[in-house]
């Protein structure tokens, strides 16, 4: 990895330049040109090395979520994740190694539409969720540090 | 810029509509075009300043606690993820939770209700690592720092993703 790259995925996890031209004025701070910010950020995002450049927001800003686990047998695990991943509302969705071994992230604008996607996946899959709803957050999210 | 749970239930913290639709709008990430705030701000009828200036407020009051790259660990390298549970009194929840919530390799610390009989823990966090013996240490650090190794816990490290993206709302508004 070219220490452009490292640049570019490690310091601008926050304070993403807030004034007309962002992908000019980080080019600016890296030596080379706004096209290039931008195709370089493209092709992370292409072959998922970032998600996207967003904005992380305060749980519970806007609608409700929570973490929801599921037990699978390891035989039907590939098929109920399938069912899982379909949902729009699911966000997150990995295998654990657990007894809980299925664990996703629902996100939905109302607690009306999270039951009912709660109520759809256990219908589909033939397993209820066990629902774990944020209580209180105690981490302050700056991103994430990495070491090359 | 300072965020914390203090702020966090400060009247200030609470987003108006034509924020929410900002935020909504953030979902699918910051267009890559030499505008991007310009971008946004035609889709929402707003100018490119307003947009501008309404994400410097809401990354003051703390409603976006950052707005930039949002990185996936796995493809990174970072492929021992393991999400570490807690079963610690209530009473003592709040002030581990708290000191949890600031070392420096926790990614996400979070209380849920407990769910008796099958799952007795109230407070999670997030590790993420290279390898798994690195991930392991450093859980054991964290217990030690803390003095909770004599606390209930286990660690869920993560085998397969089969989804990660940011959330997606549709005219979602907090109830």
């Amino acid at each position: 990895m070219f220490e452009t790259d490292k640049k570019l995925l490690n310091d601008y996890q926050r304070d993403f330049p807030l004034v007309p031209r962002p992908y000019a004025e980080i080019g600016k701070s890296l030596g080379i040109s706004e096209g290039e910010v931008i195709e370089d950020f493209t092709r992370y995002i292409e072959n998922k090395t970032i998600s996207r450049i967003g904005a992380v927001v305060k749980p519970g800003t806007i609608g409700v979520s929570t973490l929801a686990a599921m037990k699978v047998p390891q035989e039907k695990l590939i098929e109920i994740a399938k069912i899982v991943s379909s949902f729009d509302e699911v966000n997150h969705n990995y295998e654990r190694e657990h007894s809980f071994n299925l664990w996703f992230v629902i996100t939905a604008p109302n607690q009306t539409r999270l039951n009912d996607v709660l109520a759809e996946i256990e219908n589909k899959t033939g397993t209820t969720p066990m629902s774990l709803p944020m209580e209180r957050d105690f981490h302050l999210d700056l991103g994430f540090k990495l070491k090359w | 810029m300072v965020v914390n749970v203090a702020i966090a239930e400060d009247n200030d913290a609470v987003a108006s509509d034509d924020e929410l639709a900002l935020i909504e709008a953030l979902c699918v990430g910051l267009p890559l075009d030499p505008r991007p705030y310009k971008v946004l701000a035609s889709r929402l009828g707003m100018t490119e300043l307003e947009v501008i200036s309404s994400l410097e407020s809401l990354i003051g009051r703390g409603i976006i606690r950052r707005l930039g790259v949002v990185v996936q660990h796995r493809r990174l390298g970072y492929t021992a993820n393991a999400m570490v549970v807690w079963d610690i009194p209530d009473e003592m929840v709040d002030e581990i939770g708290k000191r949890m919530g600031e070392v420096d390799f926790v990614t996400l610390c979070y209380q849920r209700p407990r769910r008796a009989p099958d799952w007795p823990y109230n407070l999670f966090c997030m590790v993420h690592g290279s390898k798994r013996e690195t991930v392991l240490k450093q859980v054991q650090n964290l217990a030690d720092e803390l003095g909770i190794d004599d606390i209930s816990n286990e660690i869920l490290f993560s085998s397969r993703q089969f989804k990660q993206r940011g959330a997606r709302y549709k005219n979602g508004r907090k109830q």
